[in-house]
């Protein structure tokens, strides 16, 4: 049974007395929070479109010693050929302080690995304080198996102009294995930084990654968040981020997925304090029988918030894409402005997508929108481009391209824009 | 030299016939008028000839160059030097109109068996083409025809035509909507592109536009066949007497004569 699976592989675990007594107890109370709650099925409404039998069906190996032969050749793919990021990469799910390059971060500004943040200070008390383990099972699952992840704190007023790298990198030997990372992010009053956090794979095995960021913006801070899920063609993903934001903050996140057999990303974020705002931008390019669900959840819990969300997905084959938006609006929290946009390009008759934006308001005085569209390559422009000597094939790229062009402008990180723009072009040959 | 025979073509539109039975012989160096009432079928010949897929041949056929057109996909056609401006230019959000333009260039050229030009060579041939129709460089940075006014989208047109450099190029109602100053800078255009071996044709429902373009050859469009050809002065004769003077006297002269 995979459930015995998952108390036998907690019980190594738990046994582990090198971690601190707080980690320990999360780690006991998580597990039992998800024996008790168990995979999510269909019938969960959040779930609905996405069955995650795959995932729950097989038994998978926790890595708990360091593995792997990855070289940092192999990661420049992964960084777009920029060169001058602060990076800290975990290989298999764990540290790898070869593969990591911190020496350059700037004063204030602290990057480390959980494994060895959590026995100071008050990193281990902060686990599970903006990301609760009660009501998500893989939540749950990641609190009780989480092994490392970076932790990342800009201090007050601090300002980092170049990006910092988090880099989970599997290889062959996290084959048929699972990694459950877990990431800290905690930028304080009025510092600003950027955040890559990528999910990428050397190899083609069958795995499964389970991270969950925990981010916290102070007052006046601002966070540009890029999740990259690049995972091997037949992994599997759950990514969860959620975000605490205080007064006058901004979390800017983008999240792409081009990779996993099955992928779910959640977003959540509660603004609270007046003034915050939150920008979530996502684009997912999916084929063959790829499924990818984009799960976003805002809570406006102060007055004059405000929420942007413009999700894109391109889907070929027969592939199958997800997103679901909830913006709750607090009672409290007047003049809160939100709009919801998703927008869906069908490359082939057999890809299908389910849309779902949900408002609930209970405020009287917002502006809030929302809007989905599917559609296929306008036939008008792709005889436009023919009739120019644009052969069917880059008539067809060009188009897709510009379909997430919009989206792929908010990039503000360059080398991650021209990549993506190369990746978007280039991917639906 | 024959550039473009069309003989007895038939195409259709949702099930509707529109041509029913065109003929028509361009020779290099020529510049054909194609004129005619609203629902003609000026416009679906313009579509037909660069192979809109919209449009079907039900009959007929068009040799372009010495090949058989019809069987061509649109791409080989412009590859080939057959260009349409369009009467509705499509706007594309997210794709600029420099990449566009090279894009097409290139594929030309590659066509051709000529070589690719990057970025930096394609600006110098710009700077020229921009010139012939007075727009700035400025327009080379937006979406392709997006938010672009109606003469901004018809000057465009003539951009790629000189870009482009077509040996037919095919101005599909070009003038409509152009006040006369842009008129005069797309005509200008086009004739600055005139070539002893290119050929244009014309396809317009005003006489306006060819003051500016003089034709060798006018032919009335009427009702899907060609129901009347003539020289220059036969358009003055439209603009004066109006369609209805053609429409009645259509039959023996269907068909043009090859020029």
């Amino acid at each position: 049974m995979v459930a015995d699976a998952y108390a036998a592989a907690f019980e190594g675990v738990a046994a582990d007395r090198a971690v601190p007594t707080a980690v320990r107890a999360l780690r006991r109370a998580a597990f039992d929070r998800f024996a008790a709650l168990g995979f999510p099925t269909p019938k969960n409404e959040d779930w609905h479109y996405t069955s995650v039998a795959p995932i729950a069906d097989q038994e998978f190996a926790l890595l708990v010693s360091r593995t792997g032969d990855v070289g940092r050749d192999d990661l420049s793919p992964f960084n777009f050929g920029a060169t001058d990021w602060h990076t800290i990469a975990f290989v298999n799910g764990r540290f790898a302080p070869e593969l990591s390059d911190l020496k350059k971060l700037p004063a204030g500004v602290e990057v480390s690995d959980l494994a060895t943040a959590w026995a100071s200070g008050d990193v281990a008390d902060r686990l599970g304080s903006v990301a609760s383990h009660q009501s998500h099972a893989f939540t749950a699952l990641n609190a009780a198996f989480a092994q490392d992840g970076a932790v990342v704190r800009i201090a007050r007023n601090v300002e980092v102009t170049r990006p910092i790298h988090i880099l989970f990198v599997t290889d062959a030997a996290a084959a048929r294995a699972m990694t459950h990372p877990r990431n800290l992010v905690i930028v304080e009053r009025n510092a600003t930084a950027t955040v890559i956090e990528t999910y990428a794979s050397a190899t083609d095995s069958v795995y499964f990654t389970n991270a969950v960021t925990e981010i916290t913006l102070g007052d006046g801070a601002l966070l540009r968040h890029y999740k990259m899920q690049r995972e091997a063609p037949r992994a599997y993903h759950v990514g969860t981020i959620e975000v605490e934001q205080r007064r006058d903050s901004h979390y800017v996140s983008f999240s792409l997925a081009t990779g996993a057999e099955l992928s779910r990303t959640n977003v959540c974020t509660t603004l609270d304090g007046e003034g915050s705002g939150v920008t979530l931008n996502g684009l997912y390019m999916l084929d063959g029988e790829q499924h990818c669900d984009h799960q976003t959840e805002i809570v406006h819990a102060q007055p004059n918030t405000f929420s942007r969300q413009l999700y894109k997905g391109i889907l070929d084959g027969r592939s199958h894409g997800v997103f679901n938006g909830k913006v709750y609006v607090r009672p409290i929290a007047q003049k809160t402005d939100g709009k919801q946009t998703n927008n869906t390009l069908l490359l082939s008759d057999t890809a299908h997508v389910d849309t779902k934006p949900q408002l609930e308001i209970f405020a009287d005085d917002v502006k809030c929108t929302h809007g989905a569209t599917v559609g296929q390559i306008d036939q008008a422009a792709l005889f436009y481009l023919k009739s120019r000597g644009i052969d069917n094939a880059l008539a067809r790229r060009l188009l897709t391209y510009a379909f997430a062009a919009d989206v792929l402008e908010t990039i503000e990180v360059d080398a991650v824009r021209e990549g993506l723009e190369r990746t978007t072009l280039e991917r639906f040959v | 030299m024959s550039l473009l025979v069309i003989s007895e073509l038939h195409a259709q539109v949702n099930d509707k016939p529109i041509l029913k039975g065109v003929s028509l012989t361009v020779e290099v160096g020529s510049v054909h008028a194609i004129m005619g009432p609203n629902g003609s079928g000026k416009s679906t010949l313009a579509q037909v000839l660069a192979g809109n897929p919209a449009y079907e041949v039900t009959g007929g056929s068009v040799t372009y160059d010495g090949k058989d057109l019809l069987a061509m996909p649109p791409e080989e056609r412009a590859q080939a030097g057959l260009f349409m401006a369009f009467q509705y230019p499509v706007e594309i959000p997210g794709v600029s109109n420099a990449y566009f333009l090279r894009a097409a260039y290139n594929e030309i050229r590659k066509a051709r068996g000529e070589e690719e030009v990057d970025p930096l060579e394609f600006a110098d041939i710009m700077e020229e083409k921009l010139a012939l129709v007075d727009m700035e460089s400025s327009m080379l940075t937006r979406s392709v025809n997006t938010g672009f006014s109606g003469g901004e989208k018809k000057r465009n047109e003539i951009l790629q035509m000189a870009v482009l450099e077509p040996r037919l190029g095919i101005l599909d109602e070009t003038d409509s909507g152009l006040d006369i100053d842009a008129l005069r800078v797309v005509a200008d255009g086009v004739n600055k592109l005139k070539r002893p071996d290119n050929a244009t044709i014309v396809v317009t429902h005003y006489q306006r536009l060819l003051n500016y373009i003089i034709p060798d050859f006018v032919h009335v469009l009427v009702s899907g066949r060609i129901a009347k050809s003539g020289g220059k002065e036969l358009a003055f004769e439209l603009e004066e007497k109006g369609y209805d003077w053609v429409s009645g006297s259509g039959g023996e002269l269907a068909g043009a004569r090859a020029s």
